[in-house]
């Protein structure tokens, strides 16, 4: 489905050159939710945009469907962490979830159908005549998250999408995108910073190291699919893999690199 | 078109809005009261003053009628505001296209940028000798004129309104895939309109200077041409009508920019005051 | 008037626009004015525009360069100075101190209210043939004309600082029994500063605009009437030149204006910064 392979990425400056990707190769098969954490300043989002097409990686590649990503693919959609910024304000709601689906040339009816649909699905179904500057923080990603599911994309791409909501609300939209990428079937690669989230809801979740980034660990997710917050954040094996993933973020906090490890052992 | 400056008045400044907290009868007299007190000193003093180039406001108002209802509404003030408009409208379709094609465009930004801020530093009113060679006296110049120097703030605005379109809302519109046409019409344009208007605002005023000034300068007809033979021929009443029309049209088409501008800008207003509710 | 208010502030962090390289910008804004030079001196050569009515650049930098050997040309680049100046610190004077006043009590911002957005509209050149026929020609009617323009956009930009100041620091202080002039200096005065600079740049180009066209249309001795006498000789390149001399002070006048306000607003925000620590 996706294969990232050897993807580098350094920002050239007059002041000088940055490199915030060193190395990093990883695939997602079909139907998987994949998340990625590391400590602040990881590259996750340069990673999120590499992919999305939106920045031409230095060198490396991004296949996706087996065609290779030169900019935005199509069969993607991306949540932004800016909620209020990547909603159009013009727009009421409704026409913000209709807007990509008439340039993909749906029907009338079919758009309509869809809208309604995924506007419900969020629980956003009597405001579709509002403007998004009108709903709370966590209602303006609800449409953010329905523009994306009308979109009916293969592969979502979520970019601490909860970052900057409060945490009742965050826990209702965590829920609400493990019940849409169970329903909708698709592929999700989910980054955040916030370790309990990603185990919550990943499968898998990679713990990338600080600048210049590599992967520290592919951590496999051994939870029930069926998770709910209170049951599944009591689960031993949740417990087990919060302090894993915890003591590795710690870790790359402090500038532990496997390739340096590698390196040494292989003097 | 380096410095963004924080501070600025909206077209609201002096306080109109905060009137609303007041009931009906208390809002009308703090509105007409001053009005109505500078109109009566007006006409009082000047009924008592004795001077040739300050005649009573009484006769004033009495000619206000015969000198322009009789003829010259359509001989000279719809020929000066038809200039106006199509000068105003040859300016915005100028300013914003050339405007959106530069702010899209870095590369051209940086080639342009001396040249613009160059030709925007010159006073609009120097134009009019140099467009006078070109296309003489006649409508053609004028409305040239105005649009030659409506055109700047437009432009200008436009560029820095298309630069500054949100990023995330670009790269939003880049994912979804949207077209080229259906980016510029719904993305760029749109999110650039709060300082369209800005620009707008102010290449209206100059549009209207510009109009009086290019029929004082050489014209046959028009309220500026009309009000200087008025001067030159010490008709001094109808000199004052033509001040107090003009007066008039400045304030009703400033009037007329923001019931245009309201719908316009709606989503950008609510978007300030829900933010500004702490949101 | 010609300088845009930079605009409502949008939503965009400035950090998001990543910086190009200088050297780059200044290389291609150079070619930019080159290559204009070049098509004025290639238009009116080739024949596409009637070199009577354009005439090539090298004949209008000749013709500049004739008159700035002139005492005349200088004369009046003065008489075109002293007038903005004069005009432009009365209007600004007036402004500020009646912006202030006028803010700061709630029954006159109130009753001006209508008034000033009556007046401000009224196009200032509708003055012209007042200020011909009761102060002349002389530097005062074109002065009439320049504190009338100028003094609009720097009140509306203090009454809107004004409105700006924090209630609670206006509370704070009426709570002190501050006296008028002390909060006016402590607490209204702060704030109203940026604003009162963005109208001391506005204010500044409009009153070069308006000066110039003064001397154009009424006939104050400066930079605007010599144009207009070039014009009524047909010295075409003369005429080109006062041109680019009105733009190139223009520019002098926005790039002064805006460093003023930087230096001012930077002193400034250091200043409160320290006194806020």
């Amino acid at each position: 489905m996706l294969e990232v392979r050897g993807l580098r990425k350094v920002y050239r400056s007059a002041s000088g050159d940055t490199e915030a990707i060193r190395d990093l190769t990883f695939d997602a098969t079909a139907g998987e939710i994949v998340c990625i954490v590391g400590p602040s300043g990881a590259g996750k989002t340069t990673l999120l945009r590499c992919i999305s097409g939106l920045l031409a990686p230095t060198s490396g590649t991004v296949t996706l469907e087996g065609h290779d990503v030169s900019g935005p693919p199509g069969g993607m959609a991306v949540v932004f962490q800016e909620y209020a910024r990547s909603l159009f304000p013009w727009l009421t709601v409704a026409q913000n979830v209709e807007l990509p689906l008439k340039e993909k040339g749906l029907k009338k009816s079919d758009r309509a159908r869809l809208v309604q649909d995924s506007l419900e699905a969020v629980g956003l179904g009597d405001v579709p005549d509002s403007y998004p500057w009108q709903l709370s923080g966590g209602m303006q990603q609800r449409v953010a998250i329905a523009r994306a599911a009308a979109y009916e994309p293969h592969i979502l791409l979520m970019d601490e999408p909860f970052a900057a909501v409060d945490a009742q609300t965050r826990a209702d939209l965590e829920d609400l995108v493990r019940d849409l990428w169970q329903r909708l079937g698709i592929t999700l690669l989910f980054v955040t910073h916030d370790i309990d989230e990603s185990i919550y809801l990943g499968q898998r979740v990679l713990v990338l190291s600080a600048r210049p980034t590599v992967i520290l660990e592919d951590v496999a997710v051994d939870l029930p699919d069926e998770r709910d917050q209170l049951t599944t954040r009591n689960d031993p094996e949740f417990g087990r893999l919060r302090t894993h993933i915890y003591d590795l973020v710690q870790r790359a906090k402090q500038g532990y690199r496997p390739d340096e490890e590698a390196a040494e052992s292989a003097v | 078109m380096t410095t963004t400056q924080p501070a600025t008045a909206p077209a609201r400044a002096s306080g109109l809005a905060a009137l609303r907290r007041l009931p009906v009868w208390r809002r009308l007299l703090t509105l007409l009261a001053l009005p109505l007190i500078l109109v009566v000193i007006w006409w009082v003093t000047s009924d008592r003053a004795d001077s040739f180039f300050y005649p009573p406001l009484r006769d004033i108002l009495a000619t206000f009628g015969p000198t322009w209802f009789e003829g010259r509404l359509t001989a000279d003030v719809v020929p000066s505001l038809g200039r106006l408009l199509a000068g105003y409208a040859l300016a915005m379709v100028i300013g914003v296209g050339l405007g959106t094609a530069i702010g899209l465009s870095s590369r051209l930004r940086a080639f342009l940028e001396p040249v613009l801020e160059f030709f925007r530093a010159i006073p609009p009113p120097v134009m009019v000798p140099i467009l006078m060679l070109f296309l003489g006296i006649g409508t053609g110049m004028k409305i040239f004129v105005i649009a030659a120097g409506a055109v700047w703030p437009i432009l200008l605005n436009t560029v820095e309104g298309v630069r500054g379109v949100d990023e995330v809302l670009r790269d939003t519109a880049r994912t979804y895939r949207l077209g080229r046409l259906t980016q510029l019409r719904t993305l760029v344009l749109r999110g650039a309109t709060p300082q369209i208007v800005t620009g707008a605002r102010q290449a209206l005023s100059i549009a209207i200077i510009l109009m009086v000034i290019s029929e004082m300068f050489a014209a046959h007809n028009g309220l500026g041409f009309t009000i200087v033979q008025f001067q030159r021929s010490f008709a001094m009443p109808e000199m004052w009508t033509g001040i107090i029309l003009l007066g008039l049209v400045g304030v009703v088409l400033s009037v007329l920019f923001r019931i245009i501008e309201r719908p316009v800008l709606f989503w950008y207003h609510g978007q300030r005051q829900s933010h500004r509710g702490g949101n | 008037m010609t300088i845009r208010t930079a605009a409502p502030p949008s939503t965009t962090t400035p950090a998001a626009r990543r910086p190009r390289g200088g050297t780059n910008r200044a290389l291609w804004g150079t070619a930019g004015v080159l290559s204009l030079i070049l098509v004025l001196e290639l238009l009116p050569r080739s024949g596409a525009v009637d070199a009577r009515f354009l005439p090539p650049f090298s004949e209008i930098a000749a013709a500049l360069a004739d008159r700035i050997t002139t005492g005349e040309f200088w004369t009046a680049l003065g008489d075109t100075l002293v007038t903005w100046a004069i005009g432009f610190s009365i209007a600004l004077v007036v402004g500020i101190v009646l912006g202030m006043v006028i803010g700061s009590v709630g029954i006159l911002r109130d009753a001006t209210a209508s008034t000033i957005e009556f007046l401000r509209p009224i196009p200032s050149v509708a003055l012209i043939p007042l200020a011909v026929l009761m102060l002349g020609t002389g530097r005062p009617g074109t002065l009439l004309l320049v504190v009338y323009a100028t003094f609009w956009q720097v009140l509306v930009q203090v009454l809107y600082g004004v409105q700006d100041v924090d209630p609670v620091a206006r509370d704070t202080a009426r709570s002190y029994r501050f006296r008028f002039l002390t909060t006016a200096r402590t607490v209204v005065w702060p704030t109203t500063l940026p604003f009162a600079m963005t109208g001391f740049r506005l204010g500044a180009t409009v009153a070069l605009i308006l000066t110039i066209t003064g001397e154009l249309i009424i006939g104050t001795p400066g930079l605007g009437r010599l144009l207009a006498v070039a014009q009524q000789s047909g010295q075409v390149s003369s005429m080109y030149a006062l041109v680019i001399v009105t733009g190139l002070i223009g520019v002098l006048v926005n790039l002064g204006a805006r460093a003023v306000e930087r230096r001012v607003l930077h002193w400034h925000s250091s200043v409160r910064r320290e006194t806020a620590s």
